[in-house]
């Protein structure tokens, strides 16, 4: 684990009134999803699971095809496809077409692709202004975070926090009211709509059989990004992919129940090229970008390639006792909780933090509220298996695989585990607790430390259980 | 540019060629219940005004006129070119303009605007959601600028849910550049996840059921 996991760890746990608020925001979602799929609320919703597993499945093992699909009907819709393999060629295709319409101002509704990509910054960097317009993540543009959850991404902030951020930052008075807070915020970004040249969005859905973008919130920013201005760029992953529009049926039940517990979220839009003929408003001219990013090296894996069915809903970071924990911001990259450990390493490499995957408890609750049944547990196993396998590689870990194998060797004769158990005990400092605050000279070297500095050991008992099993048993008598 | 690389890299990872053939797709799955007018409108209402929307059930065309008056109230609205408005008498009432086919005179006037009053395409009982498909009677500005938003709805556009809106429109972007799908008015709960209505779009919403 490097030294910034750690240290970012030690600062979120040591943080209560944080460890509350994420203890709460995620609480809140759990019980949402909970209310939204009991009872005769979903009854279909295991059978809708795995069709929506089976499907994603279907989709990404033909990627290259429904891609074929999904662009021809983009470009028959009036629309443009734009592949682009980095974060550079995303930007430098913006830029271009910003210089070449004259576009000063862009407003974006959340993306996660977009953030994965610094697409922000690389535009403000050449003087564009790009406005965040949903409204966590106006607030930490305005901070300079990134998205503490992939749902509600300023979790983390509270109203006083935002109130001086909107003072400092936009002028106006210190404002503590959180509907009057909205309003400024409405107010403000209202301005910019009707302004910017161009709208960026994501995609929560590419639809093959229709060259559609879905996109689905609650705030109404997506559409306004979308129709007011004379642009509209939608950037997504290519695995953002579904086959037909009639699957969303299937997927739309899931992600708002498993997200927010909406059946629906309020806003869900479903975007095919610019405007036509008769039709009234809306952009003129419509791109998609589809970038890959690393996502066709993570396609190689057979084992590791549902990573990609996830459909961002943020219900393994709700129920993860882990980032339940260590939020958010603890996380190497973009993507936290359960998704983020397993997409991480394949998309950054395993070296960008190779603690990652060790930082689970492999309780499951992943896995079980998945809406596309990714099985992370599974995946995290794997993860270690290469992280280990590439530090043996290296000839690291010598140490660590010297201490397992003289453990395994312990733990296969019972003469030596007694005996060494004895010697243990026999070591071991006295204790009123029951619990050893520190451990015998011998045994004090830097693992064993750290392994201690954030876990109890119990202290050893008087008598070993074999002990007293052989104590306490009476021997039957032959009688 | 990019676009021969990334497809040649998608086909090798999944061990396919160029023009392969997928397997045959799973069947999608739509389930539309058997129900009847009656019931879908009950919903329809019922599953509105649990989003904190407002609804009101009109025996005739002269009283949803009546109704969205009353939420007018002398205010400045803008309502669709959408026929079934001019039908109710809506487009008549005072302060409210209609007609308007430029999209920027559009989207002026809908920044000013108190109330924006459209039909809908469809709605969707079980989840009390109105399905707004861009045209030249329907703009997507009227139903999204304007902090009130008044939908006037014909009983029998009433379908059961989103599986038989995709059953009636399996391909939606043969008809239009933009199907938009409103559930309650606009919300965020993004402080303290406190919920506040009303954040970029409309925060209050009317379904007129006729
Ligand atoms: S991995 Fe599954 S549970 Fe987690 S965000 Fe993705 S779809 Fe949701």
């Amino acid at each position: 684990m490097s030294v910034v996991f750690d240290e970012k760890i030690n600062q979120t746990l040591g943080d209560e009134r944080l460890q509350l608020a994420i203890y709460t925001a995620t609480a809140r979602l759990m019980d949402k999803r909970k209310h939204a799929l009991e009872g005769d609320n979903l009854p279909e919703y295991q059978e809708l699971r795995d069709c929506a597993k089976a499907l994603k499945k279907h989709t990404i093992d033909n990627l290259d095809h429904y891609l074929e699909q999904l662009e021809s009907n983009v470009v028959a819709h009036g629309g443009k496809v734009v592949f682009c393999s980095d974060a550079a060629e995303v930007s430098d295709f913006v830029l271009k077409l910003a210089k070449e319409r004259g576009a000063r101002l862009i407003v974006k509704s959340k993306s996660m692709t977009t953030e994965e990509i610094d697409l922000n910054e690389r535009l403000e960097h050449h003087n564009l202004e790009a406005v965040e317009t949903d409204l966590g993540e106006y607030i930490l543009q305005l901070a300079h975070e990134r998205p503490y959850h992939i749902v509600a991404p300023a979790l983390h902030k509270t109203r006083y926090q935002v109130a001086d951020l909107f003072e400092e930052k936009l002028g106006v008075p210190n404002e503590t009211v959180i509907e009057k807070q909205t309003m400024i915020a409405r107010r403000v970004l209202r301005e910019k709509f009707l302004a910017a040249d161009i709208g960026i969005s994501g995609a929560n859905f590419l639809i093959a059989d229709s060259g559609a973008v879905v996109l689905v919130e609650n705030e109404g920013n997506a559409r306004l990004s979308t129709s007011a201005p004379k642009i509209h760029i939608a950037v997504a992953g290519i695995e953002k992919l579904i086959p037909r529009a009639r699957d969303l049926a299937v997927f739309l039940k899931l992600l708002g129940r498993s997200a927010t517990g909406q059946p629906l979220t309020v806003y869900t839009s479903f975007l095919s090229g610019p405007r036509r003929g008769e039709e009234i408003d809306g952009p003129g001219e419509f791109y998609l970008v589809l970038l890959d990013n690393g996502r066709t090296k993570l396609l190689q894996d057979p084992g590791k390639r549902e990573s990609l069915y996830c459909i961002r809903c943020g219900a393994c970071l709700n129920h993860c006792p882990v980032y339940r924990k260590i939020g958010g911001h603890s996380f190497p990259w973009v993507y936290s909780g359960p998704i983020g450990a397993i997409i991480t390493p394949q998309f950054m490499g395993l070296n960008h933090e190779p603690g990652l995957p060790f930082a689970s408890s492999l309780c499951g609750a992943c896995a079980e509220v998945c809406p596309v049944k990714i099985d992370i547990p599974k995946i995290l196993l794997e993860l270690r298996a290469d992280i280990t396998a590439a530090k043996e590689r290296s000839g690291e870990g010598g140490m660590e695989r010297m201490a397992f194998r003289a453990f395994a060797w312990i733990m296969r004769h019972p003469k030596v585990y007694e005996m060494a158990g004895r010697v243990a005990s026999l070591l071991a400092p006295a204790s009123s607790s029951g619990w050893l605050r520190k451990v015998p000279a011998i045994m004090n070297i830097p693992p064993v430390r750290a392994w201690l500095s954030q876990r109890d050991l119990p202290a050893p008992p008087q008598q070993s259980f074999r002990q007293q099993w052989r104590t306490r048993v009476p021997r039957t008598d032959s009688r | 540019m990019s676009r021969e690389l990334i497809l040649d890299k998608v086909r090798r990872a999944l061990g396919r060629t160029k023009g392969q053939p997928p397997p045959p797709l799973p069947p999608a799955r739509i389930c539309v219940p058997q129900t009847d007018v009656e019931s879908r409108v009950a919903c329809m209402l019922a599953k509105v005004e649990a989003l904190a929307g407002k609804t009101f059930l009109a025996a005739t065309l002269a009283e949803a006129a009546a109704y969205t008056a009353s939420v007018v109230n002398g205010r400045d609205a803008v309502a669709s070119n959408a026929p079934f408005l001019r039908e109710c008498g809506v487009t008549a009432l005072p302060g409210v303009r209609t007609g308007v086919t430029d999209r920027l005179a559009l989207r002026e006037l809908c920044a000013t605007c108190a109330v924006g009053i459209t039909s809908a395409d469809y709605a969707l009982a079980d989840t009390g959601t109105l399905v707004m498909l861009s045209s030249g009677r329907e703009a997507r500005m009227i139903s999204l600028l304007p902090p009130t938003h008044i939908a006037i709805v014909p009983r029998e556009r009433i379908l059961s849910g989103l599986d038989e809106l995709l059953s009636v429109l399996p391909l939606p972007a043969e008809q239009t550049s933009s199907m938009v799908l409103i559930t309650g008015p606009s919300r965020t709960a993004d402080i303290e996840q406190i919920l506040v209505r009303g954040v970029h779009g409309p925060g209050e919403i009317h379904v007129v059921v006729v």
